[in-house]
């Protein structure tokens, strides 16, 4: 069932090791059996794409690599660990940056304080709490209101602000889920730029799901889910019009 | 008519300034919870307990004129570890489950009630040895990898084994040293604390006393609300607080340490119970039930406030002291003694407990139109 391991890179050597490796999960939802099997692998420095249509238990492998659900069998590695005992606390700790569908900001906390909240995830929490420069270089709206309340942004502002925060952390693997559903077209180009610059500028991993055939084309790999399972993978170079037809809501 | 007014509104400042510091670790802890820990009162009547210690430790040394101080920051300590230790003990395993975590603190406020009835050097004796000998064996057997298989006979063994082990010490133990060891701490009756000698008395302005014990747990309410909003706002942990409060699931996802911030919450907020326990015991002498007679108050002074927000609670406890006092004294029958049925209605709830039931029926008619208190909460509250 492991789609990518020998294949992915012929540029990568073999002994890269993966940054993610997602093996034979399973998670059900009281009796329901949501993920089937699932495999998975993200190397370092790529941007991984999983995509599928509505309801096929995307938010659930994510929330299962976070740890806020527990899965019934199967393994997860973060670079060559294991993390499947650990609590989604000490995940975050281990960098992975996590962006919720839904966004998630703290309603009633200032912009600034939902960023500093970013800084938790460091291993050694800094002496002194301040944002970096290129955080506002990524998002240059987030700085004009870093007093507001978070519950008080729009949409795009929320979601820019929820990545923002994630970065702080500098994390290996940043975790999107549909960071663009929602969001008018300008926002989402500007979301989009963000995250090829993230990872020009950091080199770390991204595992993004979503739904934008623009957006998904940027990534490297493509994995797509059908009902629980994963059916089919391949380079985003080779994203077929079926596979789009078939796996995007578009 | 001008020192009624005065005395009325002092008297329920002096009341609410009780409740809002009985009432503010109830909030802190609620919304942290989303649920009322029944035994937060007893927390207050263990603060009560620990400041009448101290007062007896302290008399006749030069220490005895500020005992009081030494007393807030001993009631603190103490319930602040109680806090804790509940929380670690029974509470974090029911997180998520708002009646279990009701019944569950309701019952400790029994044991609590029960404690102080029958604490001795014999039960204290007991009571450690059996923590040492239980939790001492499990430290040392949980290092072997098959534990959680053994687990179930581990318990089944342990605890009858220390329990019994522990007994027979204490037994042994209370008929060797027969009257000191076995003597109860506390008279089952009801222990006084004499306040120290500047906080007796009171200086009269228009005609009207103000007690300085009053005046003091005014300027201690005012003390911890403005330490609890700084800590709140500006520490690091205060921070965590304040997101774990209103979205755990993501706060733990940032990479907050949410079980140390329940436990830190609990234990703040148990402390703060302390706190008023020492302001409580001043006013009057203390007794088992003394966290009884408090609770519910604060509860409604939690709940009227609306969850998390300090303003709301600060006018609730406020509007909720003042209502009572004005109601329960004789205040208002004199103000509407013009207006004969009036006067007759107030002379009717005059007392302290029909007061108490119209502030309830007022306190329920409000939340006919404000359920969610007077600052409800926007967005989220507590997702467990
Ligand atoms: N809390 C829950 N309890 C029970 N079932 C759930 C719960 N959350 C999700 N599900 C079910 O699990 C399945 C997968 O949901 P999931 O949120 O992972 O889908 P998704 O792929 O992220 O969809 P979308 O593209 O709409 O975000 C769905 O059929 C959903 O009904
Ligand atoms: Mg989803």
């Amino acid at each position: 069932m492991s789609y990518a391991n020998a294949t992915l890179e012929p540029t990568k050597p073999d002994t890269d090791l993966p940054m993610l490796e997602v093996k034979d999960l399973n998670v059900y939802y009281g009796e329901s059996h949501i993920l089937r099997n699932v495999n998975m692998t993200v190397f370092p420095g790529k941007m991984v794409c999983l995509i599928g249509r509505n309801g096929v238990g995307k938010t659930t492998m994510l929330k299962t690599l976070m740890g806020i659900l527990k899965p019934r069998s199967g393994n997860l590695k973060l670079d060559g660990h294991s993390i499947i005992a650990r609590t989604t606390d000490q995940r975050a700790r281990l960098g992975i940056g996590y962006v919720p569908q839904g966004r998630e900001v703290i309603p009633r906390l200032t912009i600034k304080e939902n960023l500093i909240l970013g800084l938790e995830a460091l291993p050694e929490r800094p002496k002194k709490q301040e944002i970096p420069e290129e955080i506002f270089e990524l998002f240059p709206v987030l700085k004009t209101m870093l007093s507001r309340m978070g519950g008080d942004l729009s949409g795009g502002q929320q979601q820019q602000l929820a990545i923002a925060r994630a970065l702080m952390g500098r994390p290996r693997l940043l975790v999107l889920d549909e960071p663009t559903e929602g969001i008018q077209p300008s926002i989402v180009l500007e979301i989009e730029a963000a995250v090829r610059r993230i990872i020009e500028t950091t080199g770390i991993s991204v595992l993004l799901v979503e739904q934008h055939l623009h957006f998904v084309r940027q990534a490297d790999w493509y994995y797509a889910m059908q009902k629980g399972s994963m059916v089919a993978s391949g380079p985003t170079s080779q994203l077929s019009n079926d596979v789009i037809q078939q796996f995007l809501a578009v | 008519m001008l020192s009624g007014l005065l005395d009325g509104i002092f008297s329920g400042i002096s009341l609410g300034s009780v409740l809002l510091l009985a009432a503010l670790g109830l909030a802190i802890v609620f919304g942290l919870m989303g649920v009322i820990n029944m035994a937060h009162g007893e927390l207050m009547m263990l603060g009560a307990y620990t400041t009448y210690m101290v007062q007896n430790a302290l008399k006749g040394t030069p220490l005895f004129g500020i005992y009081i101080f030494i007393a807030l920051i001993a009631a603190f300590i103490v319930t602040a570890i109680f806090g804790l230790v509940l929380e670690r003990g029974v509470i974090r395993y029911l997180y998520g489950r708002p009646l279990e975590t009701l019944l569950a603190t309701w019952g400790v406020s029994l044991i609590l009630q029960q404690l102080v009835r029958s604490v001795s050097w014999q039960l204290v004796t007991i009571v450690a040895l059996f923590c040492l000998l239980f939790f001492g064996a499990m430290w040392i057997v949980a290092r072997r990898t098959d534990f959680e298989r053994a687990r179930g006979w581990f318990l089944a063994i342990m605890i009858p084994l220390s329990a019994a082990a522990a007994i027979a010490t204490g037994n042994v133990l209370g008929t060797l040293y027969k009257p000191a060891f076995t003597k109860l701490w506390f008279d089952a009756r009801n222990v006084d604390v004499t306040a120290p000698k500047w906080l007796r008395g009171g200086f009269p302005i228009a005609g009207t006393q103000f007690s300085y014990a009053r005046i003091f747990i005014i300027v201690l309410t005012i003390a911890c609300v403005v330490g609890v909003y700084w800590f709140l706002n500006n520490t690091p942990w205060g921070l965590r607080i304040r997101a774990v409060t209103q979205n755990r699931t993501m706060s733990a996802c940032l990479g907050i340490p949410t079980k140390k911030v329940d436990a830190l919450t609990f234990a703040l907020g148990s402390g703060l119970a302390g706190l008023a326990g020492c302001a409580v015991s001043l006013l009057g002498s203390v007794g088992p039930n003394t966290g009884q007679n408090y609770i519910v108050d604060t509860f409604m002074v939690v709940v009227v406030g609306g969850v998390g927000k300090l303003a709301g609670s600060i006018i609730a406890a406020l509007a909720i002291g003042t209502a009572n006092y004005l109601i329960g004294s004789n205040t208002l029958v004199d103000l509407t003694a013009p207006i004969k049925p009036l006067s007759d209605t107030f002379a009717f709830f005059s007392t302290i407990s029909m007061a108490k039931v119209l502030v309830f029926a007022l306190i329920i008619a409000f939340l006919q139109f404000r359920p969610g208190g007077l600052f409800p909460q926007k967005g989220r509250t507590v997702d467990a």
